[in-house]
């Protein structure tokens, strides 16, 4: 087993579709949260949802990896099609995201909250790990290789020991992004990465997303309200989602600017 | 013991020695993915051979230059030593300098070879491309972003270290025949200087030069091979060149290059270095996130830190210098060591270090006296880039907070009649480069160097620098007027931010006084005594007593030193505002300007000396938006008592 994270040494051109949502609607009793919407994600490249507050945009992602399940529509995730996913699937076919509002375990050091998103990587059982036996032992040492290659990556060395909870707003969503990295994602959902961030923190934020779609090829989907955020130097698509209004989405190629 | 660097006379040479005795005893780590990697000597000299190699087949060549653009990596300094076996003189440029600073060095040394730590370097590299042709070749070690890169002057250190261990398994003895070619009197190294006025300068450095003064420190301290440093200055900076570079080369220790430079603390912690060297202001910001820290500690521990910091405060130093103290006092501070310095050690990542010096700027005497009366050997130590740093260093058992120490071996010290200090040592820099007006200037044909800087011996010999010796003028009646001296000791009290002294050709010293708005501000909240900003406070019959008192007692450690007793300062005032780098009064590194301040404020000086009790002033300021107001306030001036000097009332 290896657990290097390999860079891709070529460089990711946009490929075939990765996932397609078709047709998807999702209603909470008589609320229409999405109403048929229908768009694709191809490989390799970062993909926001844009949309008004209530727009069903975080839905859309809760419906992709599987939390919320729709009434009607598929989803097609590398070739396979499910009518809805749910979040261990979704883990395991290689889906990580973060959340809204930060969801980390406050008490628990950086290092230990990326190691949690190795937790599909291990494959010692749970007594195993308690007893810190022979493999286990192992196992851990090469899961905490992989966790300081992304603690390396995204330049948190200063606070690998710090309990998340006395960190600043702008370190703790970049935790986050490092425990969703940790899962080695094939596709990243990222809800609202720079909400509520000061400039600097943003213009960082911004940094580490492209640097992670560059370095490791990671298909992106996020949400992001600040549109004044133009995605530098990378082709970014944008599609929109509009509650209650049938839409299917048209990607328009947003010009890469420079800030 | 110390090591002797007999006929290896180039640091090249010093590591093929090193390589054979003592190849697998660390001599540099690196922190990366959280562990500390070591390289051996062996390791490193394998490095060096592998990258000289490279840099050869680059077309690097005796006499050629090559620019280092990063922080304290085991890469940039095997590139350093690479250049060095082929005869080439590498030159550590800083690597916070906007891209623009970097042109100037570049093209005066006309370098063709850079190597550049990481992308951020390479931009600013590539950004001066086009005013710098010369400059053909680009080594990056960090690859990270660098994969839409195509210029053809990039390579990475991986490809020219793979290319050249080629090379070196084709041709192993290219490197040792490259090394024997070197002499001392070879140029080692290049360290371009701050230039405050005009361009900064390249002051050339020989393999000689260095090696001897880093010898004779090392000797001075004892220092060996289990020796650990922690490597957290710019490379670019002398002093951060000698402690990890030359002197590991010298005596074989070994260095540390921390993980970044938010991780200095923790890294210093985990590698408890022996040998340290800290500029006032990290050794100042040490202190003040103790204090905070020991703000916020219960109350137990807050009473047993303030205890025993009494304790150590009045036999803490005196013990370190090995002098008499009594029974009740010993056993006071080895409890206190047990209990409270001890730990503080710890915290600060210092339980190890046997010596530690401090230079660069004045440092405070409270400062200074801290770290020794916890147990921490801080010296203080006198030098620049021009002199390969040790020219004074306080040797154990004899330092002084005011002193920088007698002259070290092999050096030679005297003054001009204008106290300007001059130096004569093997450690003295070959010339400027390309600047032969700026080297004869510095360097007279008898091969003093003037250091600028002014200066006396005290009773017993330690050197004491004073100012620049530019701004040294003499009082009416001959005594020597240093101002930046003066204001110094008055800029030690926490109370007071600024001060400004003029005195040249006069009869007697007067000061302005900027006091602390937070120091004072609080002083005064303690005291029931209501401001509303900082015109009203600095105007308060109480804060001026305040500020007296400092002044009386600069007066009275002033009477202790003979030669510039009659230089007390006999009245002063507190300005109405705070003076500001926006009004031209500080220069934007925060130093006075003092011309300018005589200048613009000239009633006020005029006042002090026509003996007024008050003056009235209205002064223009300019505020942050631009727009200018005034302030117009009554300045008292207060009288202080001066003091005879030790000598006159010796002789009384």
């Amino acid at each position: 087993m290896s657990v290097e994270l390999h860079a891709h040494p070529r460089a990711h051109r946009i490929g075939e579709v990765i996932l397609s949502v078709e047709n998807v609607s999702l209603a909470f009793g008589g609320v229409k949260a999405i109403t048929d919407i229908s768009f694709d994600v191809r490989e390799h490249e970062v993909r926001a949802i844009i949309g008004p507050n209530g727009a069903g945009k975080s839905s859309m992602l809760n419906v992709i990896n599987g939390v919320y399940h729709p009434q009607h529509g598929r989803i097609t995730l590398k070739g396979r099609t499910f009518t809805d996913m749910h979040p261990h699937r979704a883990a395991s076919m290689g889906i990580a995201r973060t959340f809204q509002n930060i969801a980390l375990f406050k008490g628990m050091s950086v290092l230990d909250n990326i190691m949690t998103g190795r937790n599909l990587k291990m494959k010692t059982n749970f007594l195993q790990q308690a007893l810190w036996v022979g493999p286990a032992r192992r196992e851990e040492t090469e899961q905490r290789r992989a966790v300081e290659q992304i603690i390396d990556f995204l330049e948190i060395q200063h606070i690998r020991k710090t309990p998340v909870g006395r960190l600043p707003y702008g370190l703790q969503k970049r935790v986050e992004l490092g425990r969703a990295l940790a899962a080695e994602p094939e596709l990243l959902l990222l809800d609202e990465p720079m909400a509520g961030m000061n400039v600097e923190e943003k213009q960082d934020m911004c940094r580490f997303i492209l640097d992670v779609n560059d370095h490791y090829g990671t298909t992106i989907v996020l949400i992001e309200h600040d549109m004044g955020w133009s995605w530098t130097s990378r082709t970014a698509w944008w599609c929109s989602i509009t509650a209650r209004r049938s839409a299917t989405a048209r990607p328009t190629r947003c010009a890469p600017t420079r800030p | 013991m110390g090591q002797d660097i007999g006929n290896q006379d180039t640091f090249p040479k010093l590591l093929l020695r090193h390589a054979r005795e003592r190849g697998a005893r660390p001599a540099i780590r690196e922190k990366a993915l959280g562990i500390w990697q070591t390289w051996t000597w062996l390791e490193l000299a394998g490095e060096v051979r592998a990258i000289a190699h490279g840099l050869s087949a680059m077309g690097f060549k005796r006499g050629d230059h090559l620019a280092l653009v990063g922080d304290n990596r085991p890469r940039i300094y095997a590139a350093m030593c690479a250049a060095q076996c082929l005869g080439g003189i590498p030159v550590p440029l800083y690597q916070d300098a906007a891209a623009a600073e970097m042109a100037f060095p570049i093209r005066n040394a006309g370098i063709g070879f850079a190597l550049a730590e990481d992308q951020e370097q390479v931009d600013k590299l590539l950004e001066i491309l086009p005013d710098c042709p010369m400059l053909e070749h680009i080594v990056y070690d960090d690859t990270r972003g660098m994969r839409h890169y195509s210029q053809p002057q990039l390579t990475s250190y991986d490809a020219l270290r793979e290319h050249g261990s080629r090379l070196n398994a084709a041709d192993p003895g290219f490197v040792e025949t490259e090394i024997a070619k070197g002499r001392g009197e070879d140029t080692a190294a290049m360290f371009f200087t701050s230039g405050t006025t005009g361009n900064p300068k390249g002051v050339v450095l020989t393999h000689a030069a260095l090696i001897d003064r880093a010898g004779v420190a090392a000797r001075m301290e004892g220092l060996n091979d289990t020796d650990v440093v922690l490597a957290y200055l710019p490379p670019a900076w002398i002093g951060q060149n000698i402690f990890s570079y030359a002197q590991p080369f010298a005596t074989g220790y070994c260095i540390c290059c921390p993980e970044s430079a938010e991780t200095v603390m923790t890294d210093m912690r985990e590698i408890g270095p022996s040998y340290y060297f800290a500029p006032p202001r990290v050794l100042e910001a040490l202190l003040t996130t103790v204090s905070i820290r020991m703000e916020d500690a219960g109350a137990l521990k807050r009473a047993l830190y303030r205890r025993f910091m009494s304790v150590a405060r009045r036999v803490g130093a005196r013990i370190l210098d090995g002098k008499s103290v009594g029974l009740a006092d010993r056993l006071a501070y080895a409890l206190g060591d047990l209990l409270v310095y001890g730990p503080l050690r710890n915290v600060l990542g210092m339980s190890r270090v046997r010596v530690a010096y401090t230079a660069g700027e004045a440092i405070g005497p409270d400062l200074f006296v801290f770290y020794r009366s916890i147990g921490i050997n801080l010296k203080q130590l006198y030098g620049s880039t021009e002199t390969s740093v040790f020219v004074c260093i306080q040797p154990n058992g004899s330092v002084k907070p005011d002193t920088v120490g007698p002259a070290g071996e092999g050096v030679e010290l005297r003054f001009t009649p204008q106290r300007e200090l001059l130096i004569r040592s093997p450690g003295l820099f070959k010339e400027y480069y390309r600047n032969p007006q700026a080297t004869a200037e510095a360097k007279d044909p008898e091969g003093w160097f003037h250091t600028g800087d002014a200066g006396y011996f005290d009773a017993d010999g330690h050197l004491k620098i004073i100012d620049r010796a530019k701004d040294v003028g003499k009082l009416a009646d001959g005594t020597l007027f240093a101002p930046k001296y003066l204001e110094n000791k008055l800029k030690f009290f926490p109370y007071i931010k600024e001060a400004v002294t003029f005195g040249d050709g006069r009869e007697g010293v007067c000061a302005f006084v900027n006091i602390d708005i937070e120091a004072v501000g609080n002083w005064a909240e303690k005291k029931n005594l209501p401001y509303s900003g900082y015109t009203d406070l600095a105007s308060r019959e109480e804060v001026r007593a305040l500020v007296r008192e400092c002044v009386e007692q600069v007066n009275a450690d002033l009477a202790g030193e003979p030669e510039i007793a009659n230089s007390q300062i006999r009245r002063f005032l507190i300005l109405h505002k705070e003076l500001d780098a926006d009004d031209g009064e500080l220069t934007r590194t925060r130093k006075v300007r003092r011309g300018f301040i005589a200048e613009r404020y000239a009633e006020l000086v005029d006042a002090m000396y026509a003996g007024r009790e008050s003056v009235h002033v209205e002064a223009q300021v300019k505020y942050e938006d631009g727009r200018t107001g005034s302030i117009s306030a009554d300045l008292r001036i207060g009288d202080a008592q001066t003091f005879a000097s030790a000598a006159a009332r010796r002789a009384a």
